[in-house]
């Protein structure tokens, strides 16, 4: 099998979600249409707790929406699939924490160092890793996060297995930020500032660039890019918005612990990009509630269902979520490869060409 | 007592012992990856999970049917091997004309499930395996206690890395699997079955993985999680290896093995993270690893 004929069956997969629409349709009127989604989007967040939805759950949601959308940005818009991303996340975790318990940093300073720290990070892990590409990129981005997992492990400063405990939410420009309301909206703006700022990279020419990378990347080399030099870019945007997340999931929880840095995060957040819909730009948003409140509430859907078929096994569920977690998987990848948002897309374009 | 470096020589031979057995585990696994890859052109995440589940099916069968070591030697890698046959058959198979990431991506999911399943039947916490009475006990070679179990791990390993590399460089058979990494479309066009080419080598590297399972479970605690671990160390050996050549893969599996053992003696902290600082050095100054070829 040649580079080639892979890239041209990954490119003829994912119909309408490389932003070609966009620019056959004429511009204008689309992009409106857009952020009026956004906007429509920001809109139902903004009223969600007045609807009565527990904002630490949604806070926690959005944390890892921001997470997905991030890693989307590589794997969706580059095509470079890095399996560490935990590794940022993580760092940037123990990063805001540490500033915040121990410097006693206001909330805004505590994220900046946790940010800045996963972008350092993001350099040398993207530096060494896109020596190599396609498959080797990622067990080379898994190797280094596992490095970083066992440092984690014997560092003083992380508090090793009983994880930091204890965070303070401290204050935004002043304001305290011990009331959940308050800190909700101070996450929810951060949240949309990063997600305005990807959907910016990707509709910006350097997206455009980064496209051409994910479908052809000889041919964007003949064009006289430096490919390099854009997938480092690249992966330490990833990799400092993935950092964001992890320091704003560690100022709403007030803890960090391994888990956050261990590769079933890393695998959390795929899982999340590829049930939602790679290369799309709400697709990880989705799935990143979606996979979140799941495991939430399979030990729940475990208890029904041991007491509708009566078995057992179903009662341990809870405790096993990467059962359904791992079933999910292998049915996304077999079956549903564009994820639920490229598919509704696929289906919409498809209705609209008739 | 003799010593080297200012540590004790036996302390620093068992050391060295221990690495070689490791080393040994890495050289299988990554061997079994290797040829997965070559004719598959997929990263077999789930060959860790099948490392744990060749173990614990060893496990199982002597807790609960009392069959011996030696009888699950052979049977646990037939059962993963067939297991991992399924999987070629109802899975993999469809995933051959997309991109590679999804091959990893589903044995990703895979490793989830099946360490999954294991997790909630049997918890995390480890099973011991007593070591076959035949190999129990050790030999004093004068200046050393050689555990008996632990010299056969390393010899075991070494006789089916070297009965892998006797048969795909120089059988028949090789021949053909070499043939199908060159080109399988040709060597299809030759009359041989390729898709059933393809299934078997797939269940025969799981069967490697299953194997390397059991070798380990004595040494080792049985554990669901023992194989996840493993295989990140493994994608490391691999990176710095190359996969392009067998004998590549077999030398760097030991060798990392040893260098392990070694940093273990001197700077006990270090040992789990030396294997990725060698990856990290071996991309900086030879990206392609130490037995690949550039392309």
């Amino acid at each position: 099998m040649t580079a080639t004929t892979t890239r041209v069956d990954r490119a003829a997969q994912r119909p309408g979600a490389s932003g070609a629409p966009v620019a056959s349709r004429g511009r204008a009127p689309r992009i409106e249409r857009r952020t009026l989604g956004y906007l429509a989007l920001l809109a139902f967040f903004a009223v969600l707790p007045l609807a009565g939805a527990y904002p630490i759950f949604v806070m926690k949601g959005l944390a890892f929406a921001l997470f997905a959308c991030a890693f989307n940005l590589l794997l969706g818009f580059t095509g470079l699939l890095s399996f560490g991303h935990a590794a940022f996340f993580g760092l940037a975790a123990y990063s805001t924490g540490h500033a915040m318990k121990v410097w006693a940093l206001p909330m805004p300073l505590g994220i900046l160092a946790g940010t800045a720290a996963a972008a350092l990070l993001g350099l040398v892990v993207g530096w060494l890793a896109i020596r190599r590409s396609g498959i080797y990129f990622s067990m080379i981005t898994l190797a280094l996060s596992q490095m970083l997992y066992f440092i984690f492990l014997q560092a003083p400063f992380t508090g090793g297995e009983d994880g930091l405990q204890g965070v303070p939410r401290g204050s935004f420009f002043g304001i305290s930020l011990a009331d959940d309301t308050t800190l909700y909206y101070v996450t929810l703006g951060i949240v949309a500032a990063a997600f305005w700022l990807i959907d910016r990279t990707v509709h910006s020419p350097f997206g455009q660039v980064l496209k051409a990378i994910r479908e052809n990347e000889p041919r964007a080399v003949s064009l006289g890019y430096d490919v390099a030099r854009f997938k480092l870019l690249a992966f330490v945007l990833s990799a400092a918005l993935s950092g964001l997340a992890g320091s704003l999931k560690t100022n709403v929880l007030g803890f960090a612990t391994l888990t956050d840095a261990l590769w079933t995060t890393s695998g959390a957040v795929i899982l999340m990009t590829l049930v939602g819909g790679m290369g799309t730009m709400t697709g990880p948003l989705l799935g990143a509630f979606l996979v979140v409140a799941l495991e939430n509430k399979v030990g729940d859907a475990g208890d029904w269902l041991k007491g509708v078929t009566g078995i057992e096994w179903f009662g341990t569920l809870g405790e096993s979520v990467t059962v359904v977690t791992g079933l999910i998987f292998v049915i996304c990848v077999l079956a549903f490869r564009r994820g639920i948002v490229g598919e509704l897309g696929a289906w919409w374009a498809a209705r609209r060409a008739k | 007592m003799t010593e080297l470096f200012g540590i004790p020589l036996p302390a620093l031979l068992g050391q060295l012992l221990l690495g070689l057995v490791n080393g040994s585990f890495y050289a299988m696994l990554s061997l079994g990856l290797a040829v997965i890859f070559g004719l598959l052109g997929v990263v077999n995440f789930a060959h860790g999970a099948m490392y744990m589940a060749g173990a614990f099916v060893a496990w199982m069968g002597l807790t609960y049917f009392g069959l011996s070591y030696w009888l699950m030697l052979l049977v646990a890698p037939l059962l993963v091997g067939a297991f991992g046959v399924l999987v070629e058959r109802t899975m993999l198979r469809r995933l051959y004309k997309l991109d590679p990431i999804y091959g990893l991506l589903l044995t990703f999911g895979i490793t989830l499930l099946v360490e999954g399943v294991f997790r909630s039947f049997f918890g995390v916490s480890g099973q011991p395996y007593t070591v076959p009475e035949q190999l129990s006990g050790a030999t004093n070679l004068g200046f050393m206690i050689l555990p008996n179990y632990r010299a056969w791990v390393v010899v075991a390993s070494l006789a089916v890395c070297f009965a892998t590399w006797w048969v795909i460089e120089r059988t028949k058979l090789g021949a053909y699997l070499r043939a199908g990494t060159e080109n399988p479309r040709l060597v299809q066009a030759f009359g041989v079955n390729v898709p059933l080419l393809v299934m078997l080598t797939y269940g025969f590297g799981v069967a490697l993985a299953a194997f390397a399972g059991v070798l380990a479970a004595p040494v080792l605690q049985v554990s669901p999680l023992m194989g996840s671990n493993l295989i990140i160390v493994v994608f490391a050996v691999v990176v710095i290896g190359g996969m392009g050549s067998i004998g590549g893969s077999i030398l760097t599996g030991l060798g990392l093995g040893v260098i392990e053992g070694f940093t273990r003696v001197f700077w006990a902290e270090a040992s789990s993270t030396v294997v990725f600082v060698i990856m990290a050095i071996v991309l900086l100054l030879r990206p392609a690893g130490l037995f690949g070829k550039e392309k």
